[in-house]
């Protein structure tokens, strides 16, 4: 089994002016090849946190986290925002779409930072936005979409450019249970393939079947990995 | 980036500065170069000669006619002629009395005349008790009183007459010159009538002016009036620059029009620089986003400098075409504005060091940003 993800005992703290908050308390885990791991757990346990740094937005204190072998505290800051742009995607809570972009324009934003020219890379989003049933609405801008439809365009986006790890925090949290479902179809329909895994932090109990593997974390501790009960 | 409110703010204090940065220039350069407009007003000699404690074109300190036969001596001048410039009295007609700026022109040759005569002719001054009056003078401090209280008045006509000193003078003609900082009426006469107007005195004889010899080097004749005579002698252009120099010395015009556009600078610094810094703060998430999915801060800052110089050039353009329609508007009034390109420049590179600085305090930010912000709620 290959690993996407491998973090060995990861701290990190925040260190805000009035006293030092300790996120990730020693965390160990990894994330196979492939897989969807979800990762739950009370509010300000450190879940946010986590994700960061492995999506290498966050530089942790101590321990090592090695994404498909390689370790991005070991890379200079240029090829730490190369690798990011070419093998992580991103899914927020919040959609985050540029309000002033178009859908494709938006998709095809991750193709443009790896360098591909802007109209081909307007033609691939567009194909991509039919594929997740939003072919006929690439011309709208974000706000003139519903929030599952904004889902579905932020997905599109951090699928384009073939990332090889996707990171979502709280996909569904800001939408309604049937959107969110159709949400998670979509995410583990297109979004995972072999060679490709999703992390996903959610509070969203109904949602976990669509699961591998759940990580239980609790103030700055993984104290439960389970599998998915059909993989066991 | 959105958000229209916000751009028309960004874009109208740019405005607002390139406004004031070219407009109080151009009124300053205008004021300026009214101070030495006698001087342009007269182009034919090529050389000012006066007394050595003459410190602008205003500043009389008149010589004594035999100066004159000594300039005229002197090897290299062309001809020398005598100018009298000097502040009388005059009374009109309903008995009032108005200062008035006389100029004396030597009688044979009338040279140092207005540059441009509306009615008559500069000749005509040869006819005896004549003057020429400006045109600005004639309608207004030297017209005579309405007929109806507070009307305007009624301007004074070829055939009207003054009293200089007691002494008759008739109006055969009106002119156009230059305005200049003093707000009397130029009358134009003759040398030796100027003398006769005058409260009689030893030395008259304001400037005389000098023209070169063809190929004279004028610099090695000022040097040479200078050392035969003891006078001060200065090309046009020198006169020019020592009576500017003098005003921006001696007067609290530079201070003033300084702070304005100093302050034009400042307020507008200050409203784009803050709207500008709004504007990133407000889409700092995307900015973080850009940089979670990998964009460059060169990127990112690429695309705040883009910003900045579209509000730019955009607030430079509309308050350049402000500044214009201001001085298209006001040309004919009293008001002084002058707009050479030099002015564009100037409140270019102002407008620029504006969004320079505006752009900095936000690429700052940008560049200080975690890019961990994306997953904060
Ligand atoms: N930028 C920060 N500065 C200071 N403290 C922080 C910062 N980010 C997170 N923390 C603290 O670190 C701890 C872990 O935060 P984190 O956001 O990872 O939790 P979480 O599990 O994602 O919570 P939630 O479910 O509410 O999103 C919390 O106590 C939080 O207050
Ligand atoms: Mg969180």
């Amino acid at each position: 089994m290959t690993l996407a993800v491998r973090c060995q005992n990861l701290t990190k703290t925040y260190d805000t002016n009035s006293q030092i908050v300790t996120a990730l308390d020693g965390i160990s885990l990894d994330i196979p090849m492939g897989e969807l791991m979800m990762l739950v757990g009370p509010s300000g346990c450190g879940k946010t946190t986590l994700i960061s740094v492995i999506a290498g937005i966050l530089d942790q204190n101590s321990g090592e986290c090695e994404l498909f072998g390689e370790n991005l505290q070991h890379l200079s800051g240029k090829d730490k925002l190369k690798f990011r742009a070419k093998n992580i995607g991103f899914v927020f809570q919040a959609f985050n779409l540029l309000p002033a972009l178009n859908a494709a324009e938006n998709v095809a934003i991750p193709l443009i930072i790896n360098g591909m020219n802007r109209h081909l890379a307007e033609r691939k989003a567009i194909e991509l936005l039919t594929q997740v049933g939003l072919g006929e609405r690439w011309t709208s801008l974000p706000s003139q979409l519903s929030g599952g439809q904004q889902q579905r365009v932020a997905i599109a986006r951090a699928l384009i450019h073939n990332p090889r790890l996707i990171v979502c925090d709280e996909p569904t949290s800001a939408l309604d249970h049937e959107t969110g479902l159709n949400v998670m179809h979509l995410l583990k329909s297109v979004a995972l393939q072999k060679d490709r895994s999703l992390v996903i932090v959610t509070h969203d109990a109904r949602i976990f079947e669509f699961a591998d593997q759940v990580a239980e974390m609790d103030d700055g501790h993984i104290i439960n990995v389970k599998k998915a009960p059909l993989r066991t | 980036m959105g958000d229209k409110g916000k751009y028309i703010g960004i874009i109208m204090g740019l405005t607002f500065a390139s406004l004031i940065m070219t407009q109080q220039p151009a009124i300053f350069v205008g004021l300026m170069s009214r101070s030495y407009s006698f001087i342009s007003d007269l182009g034919l000699p090529d050389i000012w000669v006066m007394d050595n404690k003459v410190q602008f074109v205003d500043d009389i300190k008149p010589l004594q006619d035999t100066e004159l036969y000594r300039v005229r001596g002197i090897s290299g001048v062309e001809w020398a002629m005598p100018l009298f410039k000097g502040l009388l009295k005059a009374r009109l007609t309903d008995g009032t009395f108005q200062t008035c700026n006389v100029i004396g022109l030597d009688d044979a040759t009338l040279i140092g005349g207005p540059p441009t005569m509306i009615e008559g002719k500069l000749d005509d001054l040869r006819r005896s008790d004549s003057v020429i009056v400006d045109i600005d003078g004639a309608t207004e401090k030297l017209g005579k009183p309405s007929l109806i209280p507070g009307g305007k008045p009624i301007p004074l006509k070829i055939g009207d007459s003054l009293e200089l000193n007691d002494r008759r003078a008739i109006v055969v003609g009106i002119a156009k010159s230059t305005r200049t900082f003093q707000s009397q009426p130029m009358v134009y006469t003759t040398y030796s009538r100027a003398k006769n107007y005058a409260p009689v005195e030893r030395k008259l004889l304001s400037f005389i002016l000098v023209k070169s010899k063809q190929g004279q080097d004028l610099h090695e004749l000022t040097q040479r009036i200078k050392q035969n005579t003891g006078l001060a002698a200065y090309t046009q252009a020198e006169f020019k620059e020592l009576t500017y120099q003098y005003f921006m010395h001696n007067t609290g015009i530079p201070i003033n029009f300084g702070i304005s556009i100093m302050l034009g600078f400042i307020v507008g610094a200050a409203i784009a620089g803050q709207t500008f810094y709004n504007f990133t703060l407000e889409n700092i998430r995307q900015f973080g986003v850009l940089k979670a999915m990998g964009t460059s801060n060169l990127t990112l800052l690429k695309m705040i400098l883009l910003q900045a110089v579209l509000v730019g050039s955009i607030g430079y353009s509309l308050g350049v075409g402000l500044t214009a329609l201001f001085g298209f508007a006001t040309r004919h009034t009293i008001l002084a504005f002058k707009f050479p390109w030099q002015l564009l420049v100037f409140s270019g590179a102002g407008v620029s060091i504006i969004c320079i600085f505006a752009a900095l305090i936000s690429m700052i930010k940008v560049l200080r940003l975690e890019p961990a912000i994306v997953f904060k709620g």
